[in-house]
């Protein structure tokens, strides 16, 4: 980051410029959906420490990687940010201590927070056996999440795992492992799925409700409607390939090397509802997400898709709007029958009619004059 | 009114013809298809509308691009015409939300000639120029036998056959079903680019087998649908859809080697409904039978002979 000098230190929020903190903010209003005025307001929200919520993150069966995507984001110190923003009280991989110190810590954050605190949850939960193939401290992590969910302001599944159960759902599901919403039966759980999810939209729902005081319109999955509103084949910037019929054959072909639409490779576009091709990965420019680097969707936020239809297993394009160029069932060709040529061909009828008539009537004159 | 004994035995004899004529009429012997016969299966189902037959079609058979309305950039026919042998056309419904769904639903249907089993376009032909091929059963034209009647756009039940208006030595146009790249031993071009199998080339009898199969499929389940050629091994696993009970081509018009399923009533995707029997069949039984062992001919002759000596006669 460039040094500007000519801000104070007051106009600085740790490391971060007061330029590029709201910067930070106009892009989360945007993500949101929301106007750019709304920035102001988040930024207020999120240096307003008697707002600054608790967050408790728990981690069950996954992989970390929607806490990595979290971390590693070039947002301006998104780490830093993070850490003032939501005052991480637990999160099991950035935690300094260690076994009983570190139970001790989450102990005491949840009793303190009772009913304040956000819950982010990381991972399915394994509901085999008596829960016995997760286990945190020696407890099953059935009971973990029941007992804190319980005294939790509102619960967040962050990442495939926690919303649908993830990887480790596929057949045949040796541990059991369920998504939270699933799990939870009956409470409202927030889910960002994805594998990883995109920082963005998990930082989007947090800041929602740091800023309006409640989560912003979620889906029937439980998902914010602003990042799983609309299917990825459909925003796509491969999608004129499609509607013009040019697909990539084989991975390294001529097609998909121009950038060709990747359905035939087994493409999940036409079935997925994320937000990837407009908020990309990692702020590196145009064309970072999957398809965009020339890989096929793999679904990896539906249930049932991701994880469990194969690769290359063609997508079924189902509710898709089909492109507007298409021809009609019954084309119109011309104008029709307009009235001046109606006019006119009754018109030449009529004469044709009437000639007939008198020529006929000659006719009769004539064979009587013979 | 005094009817003459000659009279009355002339109406007899008339009546005895016109009773002998009606089962001629009604007993069109219905061609059967021609047990090498190749076609198309056209699955509205599985068609995602991506228009790459279409692209195909116009590459493979060298045709021009058709411009409708102010854009004159991309390829858009609205309909089969000289310059487009097939098209991708879409039904749309309410909201035009969800796939293969009469109400609010969108659904594609494929257009082209359906090289029936008992063409009017051959039988209304007097110049012989469009052929049943004995093998196969692909409807070809040829543009040096044609005189340019176009009878068989008129008589086409489908609405195929177009004629070239603009050109000065016009041609009729309509899909022969790549016979030019048949014989290379490769596929239709539609059949061979669609991603999903929706356009499905091979032999009449197994595209027949075929949609017997997908009739029994459990909608919602999966199942391998074979692609670009029946034959071809290559296959794509999709959900089956909801099919009405009805493959069209079986039986119109005395059935078609082009078939169609589809998810919806096949009216609504333009189709026409059409009775069991050829189209022609009536025009061509009622010639037939007047032209039988030259029959009927020698008796209007015997007649128009007597008629005219019996007035001569009188004049006299």
């Amino acid at each position: 980051m460039k040094k500007q000098n000519h801000f104070t230190l007051d106009e600085k929020l740790s490391d971060i410029s007061r330029r590029d903190f709201m910067k930070f903010c106009g892009i989360m209003a945007v993500s949101m959906g929301l106007p750019i005025g709304v920035a102001p307001q988040i930024a207020a929200a999120i240096t307003n420490p008697k707002r600054r919520p608790p967050v408790i993150w728990l981690h069950g069966q996954e992989c970390t990687g929607c806490t990595e995507s979290l971390l590693w984001t070039s947002h301006p110190s998104i780490a830093n940010l993070i850490l003032e923003l939501i005052s991480l009280d637990y999160h099991e991989t950035l935690e300094v201590g260690a076994g009983h110190q570190a139970e001790a810590a989450f102990n005491n954050a949840v009793t303190e927070n009772a009913g304040k605190f956000i819950l982010v949850i990381e991972g399915s939960v394994p509901v085999k056996d008596g829960g016995i193939y997760c286990k945190i401290g020696g407890r099953p992590f059935t009971d973990i999440v029941k007992e804190t969910a319980a005294k939790a302001a509102a619960i967040v599944a962050i990442g495939s795992c926690a919303s649908w159960g993830g990887v480790q759902s596929s057949e045949p599901n040796p541990t059991g492992a369920t998504g939270i919403p699933e799990f939870l039966k009956g409470t409202t759980v927030v889910t960002i799925p994805g594998c990883p999810p995109n920082a963005y939209n998990f930082l989007s729902t947090i800041l929602h409700f740091l800023t309006f005081g409640k989560l912003p319109d979620l889906d029937e999955k439980g998902r914010p409607k602003f990042a799983y509103g609309r299917l990825i084949h459909e925003n796509c910037e491969r999608r004129p390939h499609f509607d013009a019929g040019r697909f990539a054959e084989e991975f390294g072909d001529e097609g998909h090397r121009k950038g060709y639409c990747l359905f035939k490779l087994g493409c999940k576009g036409p079935m997925t509802y994320a937000n990837c091709p407009s908020i990309l990965f990692n702020e590196v420019g145009s064309g970072a997400w999957p398809v965009g680097t020339g890989h096929p969707c793999f679904g990896c936020v539906e249930e049932g898709i991701g994880f469990t239809i194969p690769q290359f297993t063609q997508a079924d394009v189902e509710n898709v709007t089909p492109a507007a160029a298409h021809a009609p069932i019954r084309a119109e060709r011309g104008a029709g029958v307009s009235k001046g040529s109606a006019a006119l061909l009754g018109g030449i009828a009529g004469a044709a009619i009437g000639a007939g008539a008198v020529i006929a009537k000659r006719l009769g004159d004539a064979d009587k004059g013979e | 009114m005094e009817i003459k004994r000659r009279d009355f035995l002339k109406g007899l004899a008339s009546g005895a013809l016109l009773a002998v004529a009606p089962p001629a009429l009604a007993g069109s012997p219905k061609k059967s298809r021609l047990p090498d016969a190749l076609g198309i299966l056209y699955d509205s189902t599985l068609c995602v509308g991506c228009q790459v037959c279409m692209v195909a079609c116009k590459k493979a058979n060298n045709m021009p691009d058709e411009h409708y309305g102010p854009q004159k950039i991309w390829d858009n026919p609205i309909d089969l015409s000289a310059k487009t042998l097939n098209i991708i056309k879409e039904y749309e419904n309410g909201n035009g939300k969800y796939k293969d769904r009469k109400i609010d639903g969108y659904a594609f249907v494929k257009r082209q000639c359906m090289h029936c089993v008992d063409p009017s376009c051959v039988s209304a032909c007097p110049a012989s120029a469009l052929t049943k091929d004995r093998k196969t059963g692909i409807v070809t034209y040829n543009k040096d036998a044609c005189i340019g009647c176009r009878y068989c756009e008129i008589v086409c039940p489908f609405n195929i056959p177009k004629f070239q208006w603009e050109e000065p030595f016009p041609q009729i146009v309509k899909c022969q079903l790549c016979s030019h790249l048949l014989v290379k031993g490769e596929i239709a071009a539609c059949c061979s680019e669609c991603p999903t199998g929706a356009s499905l080339f091979g032999p009449v009898k197994d595209l027949l087998k075929e949609t017997g199969r997908r009739q029994k499929m459990t909608p919602g389940k999966q199942y391998d649908f074979p692609i670009s050629s029946i034959s071809s091994g290559k296959t794509q696993t999709h959900k089956a859809a909801r099919y009405i009970p009805h493959v069209y081509g079986e039986n119109e018009a005395g059935g078609t080697q082009v078939l169609y399923l589809a998810g919806m009533p096949f009216n609504r995707l333009g189709l026409p409904e059409l009775p069991d029997r050829p189209y022609t069949a009536l025009a061509e039984n009622i010639q037939h039978m007047l032209y039988k062992g030259m029959i009927l001919p020698i008796v209007a002759l015997g007649g128009l002979i007597f008629l005219v000596k019996r007035t001569g006669e009188k004049e006299e």
